[in-house]
């Protein structure tokens, strides 16, 4: 018998407690690398770094089934559009973590072809610095990031009509 | 009788086995490809345009944020095309030219391991990403020992290097090669005779040696299809003439082959790299040239004059002299080429980048038509395609 | 250099007055060819024995604004069996066009994309000449120097 045999059989706590402790325990992060920035986000989730040791290795091909986006590497004019469709394609809740300079604020190349920053179109939970961020910074990055959700009160997010998501 | 039409099918910019933000749309009979259209550019961040703002010295950080995978091979081949430029080329000091060699080669196993990992892994083997990133740490941690950075080192410098390696990296990088042979064993007991590997890869892609010159294909695809080419032999920059080693070849040109030539490629890059430790010479690792290479770090903070030289080159730069070159190394794709035009001043021109990349991938439409979709993904694996340098 | 004095001769002997002149610039050499007949040289620069350039490792283009003609179309050429390089030139002014090389080697077929897409060279008698990496219906041409570095503001249209 495991570690429910110590517990008494009824425990309370807030719903949105219990909500926000599975939420941040389980984030499934879409596959989706744009440029150099990436590399390190497959290094994150590969041996050494081992992403999986904070709940985050489900890495969905399909936007609809994640529910955290890591835009890692520069977002060009060209790909913007589709950067923010592959957002809108992921069910509520969803968060994004902007990884690497050029995510964060577009980095060394302020050129005719390059979006200043993925804030400009997406809603940003947690900047990652770096020129590409290393491996630990993306867990640091995710750390904060179940810091957030665990602390999220329903109220936070409403739906598209102002209803409470529970 | 009822109309059958063809489906076009987009892939892409978001998909795992595109390595990046590369689109196809498709046209498919049933399974079988009858049209590609590929989209590029979704990474196209003006880096050539952006250079030219630039001074030579500056430049050299764009040129890492090209195919970030082989970093050090491109700050090789854009440094080797600026010392032609100034004509300095004979006067690097042989402790550089050696570690040159013996960091890229390092390089281009690290490069070749990341190749095999998401090669592997768009087919279905997964397990092989595991031990290949496992053995890629190694090196990234060889090379972070030297130059601080993971993927952007900016390390190789005009004139060689801006400082010497660490001690600890020669003890390290001994230690790496002699035990990195049986993991390349590893790989291979993973994958070479696997039957479902070989009924994925044998006999797909295949494109003749005629058609690679036709397409300019450069690199392991050339390679596999039958051509004993490597610039590092046919054309050697950095005393790669000196060095004993040999080039792996196939014979038919698919895409089993090209995985079995990057196999015999890094344990050939192991060779060259321990020759290079063997013979590793002491003295600078910088060129001492009061026009274009700023002094040792330890002058700077002691001397008034090293300090006033550090600045004006680091802040003006110097002046190319007037004309054009053309300077190219074997990277781990192909031949990554450097066109430099110069105007006199102390930025270039034009800066133009050959990429290997680019060129090697308007091969896909000829080795994919008449296959099945599920090839696509074989092939684009197999052509080892970086979209950070295709677009730019 | 000798093996430089033979490659223009020979180019000569085949093209006769298509040549324009030549350069050499630290051991690397650049043949000026006439823009109208540049298949003509291309193909005899592929084909002839003492030649047999039959690579096109790069074409790329430079723009010398302010000087008329505008434009340099530069061939990288790499020959298998002699193992040299050469490198031809041809001038084309703005809103000049020069016939596509896509027939002598398809490797020209992206490149030349490319340089219509971010220099507004046109190849006449392409196949396919779209622009490759910026969007269809993009307005103003990047790597031309007249283009600021910060782009034109525009709207991206998708297919």
């Amino acid at each position: 018998m495991g570690v429910e045999a110590k517990l008494p059989p009824v425990l309370v706590t807030r719903l949105e407690k219990v909500v926000g402790w599975a939420r941040k325990n389980s984030i499934w992060p879409a596959t989706f690398g744009l440029a150099c920035c990436a590399l390190e986000m497959m290094a994150a989730s590969a041996s050494t770094y081992d992403i999986a040791r904070f709940g985050a290795e489900v890495f969905r091909p399909s936007p609809r089934q994640s529910d955290l986006m890591i835009v890692a590497g520069t977002v060009t004019k060209k790909m913007a559009g589709m950067v923010e469709r592959i957002y809108r394609q992921m069910p509520e809740p969803k968060w994004v973590i902007a990884y690497g300079a050029c995510a964060c604020s577009g980095g060394i190349f302020n050129t005719y072809n390059t979006v200043q920053g993925v804030d400009q179109f997406l809603p940003v939970d947690v900047y990652v610095p770096g020129c590409p961020p290393r491996p630990e910074q993306l867990l640091a990055a995710i750390i904060k990031l179940q810091d957030k959700i665990a602390n999220e009160k329903f109220s936070d997010r409403p739906d598209t009509e102002g209803r409470l998501i529970a | 009788m009822a109309e059958t039409r063809n489906m076009v099918v987009n892939m892409g910019p978001q998909h795992p086995a595109t390595h990046g933000v590369l689109r196809l749309v498709l046209e498919i009979d049933g399974e079988t490809v009858v049209g590609v259209v590929p989209h590029l550019g979704h990474l196209h961040r003006g880096l050539e345009k952006l250079a030219e703002t630039k001074t030579y010295h500056q430049a050299l950080t764009l040129t890492d944020r090209m195919d970030y995978v082989g970093a050090l091979l491109n700050n090789l081949g854009y440094t080797l095309a600026v010392e032609k430029l100034l004509d300095i080329e004979d006067q690097i000091p042989a402790r550089a030219t050696v570690l040159r060699v013996c960091l890229c080669e390092l390089q281009r196993i690290a490069s070749h391991l990341l190749w095999l990992a998401s090669h592997a892994l768009d087919i279905g083997a997964m397990t092989v990403l595991f031990y290949t990133f496992r053995d890629r740490e190694t090196v990234m941690d060889l090379l972070e020992d030297v130059h601080g950075a993971r993927l952007t080192p900016s390390y190789i410098r005009v004139g060689g290097f801006p400082e010497d390696v660490p001690p600890v990296f020669f003890e390290k990088a001994r230690a790496f090669i002699k035990d990195f042979p049986s993991r390349i064993d590893e790989y291979e007991r993973l994958l070479t005779q696997n039957k479902i590997w070989k009924g994925r890869t044998e006999g797909i892609g295949i494109i003749s040696v005629d058609e690679c010159v036709q397409y300019a294909l450069t690199g392991p695809v050339l390679r596999a299809a039958g051509v004993k080419w490597d610039l590092r032999k046919a054309q050697p920059y950095c005393g790669y003439e000196t060095y004993d080693f040999e080039i792996p070849t196939g014979t038919v040109g698919d895409v089993y082959e090209r995985y079995l030539v990057r196999l015999a490629e890094m344990r050939q890059s192991l060779r060259i790299a321990e020759q290079a430790l063997d013979r590793m010479p002491d003295g600078p690792v910088m060129l001492d040239d009061t026009r274009f290479t700023p002094p040792p770090k330890q002058d700077v903070y002691e001397h008034i004059e090293s300090l006033i030289r550090h600045f004006k080159l680091m802040s003006d730069g110097y002046k190319a002299p007037a004309g054009d070159v053309y300077m190219s190394v074997e990277a781990s794709k192909g031949e990554l080429g450097y066109y430099l035009v110069s105007d006199g001043t102390e930025k270039p021109w034009r800066f133009r980048v050959r990429p290997p990349c680019f060129v090697n991938l308007q091969a896909l439409e000829p080795m994919i038509l008449g296959r099945m979709v599920a090839d696509v993904i074989a092939v684009i694996g197999s052509l080892d395609i970086v979209l950070g340098e295709i677009d730019r | 250099m000798t093996d430089h004095a033979s490659i223009v001769d020979l180019l000569k002997g085949q093209v006769g007055d298509a040549v324009l002149g030549h350069q050499v610039f630290r051991r690397q050499i650049s043949v000026t060819v006439d823009p109208d007949r540049i298949v003509e040289v291309c193909t005899a620069c592929r084909d002839h024995e003492g030649l047999r350039f039959d690579m096109l490792t790069d074409l790329t283009a430079v723009d010398r604004l302010p000087a008329d003609p505008r434009f340099e179309v530069v061939y990288n050429l790499y020959s298998f069996p002699h193992n040299r390089r050469l490198r031809l030139k041809a001038s084309v002014p703005e809103n000049g066009t020069i016939a596509t090389v896509e027939g002598v080697w398809k490797a020209a077929n992206w490149l030349e994309r490319e340089v219509y897409d971010l220099f507004g060279v046109v190849f006449e008698g392409h196949p396919d000449l779209r622009r490759i990496l910026l969007w269809d219906g993009y307005v103003g041409h990047p790597l031309r120097k007249d283009f600021p570095l910060h782009g034109i503001p525009q709207k991206v249209q998708y297919r």
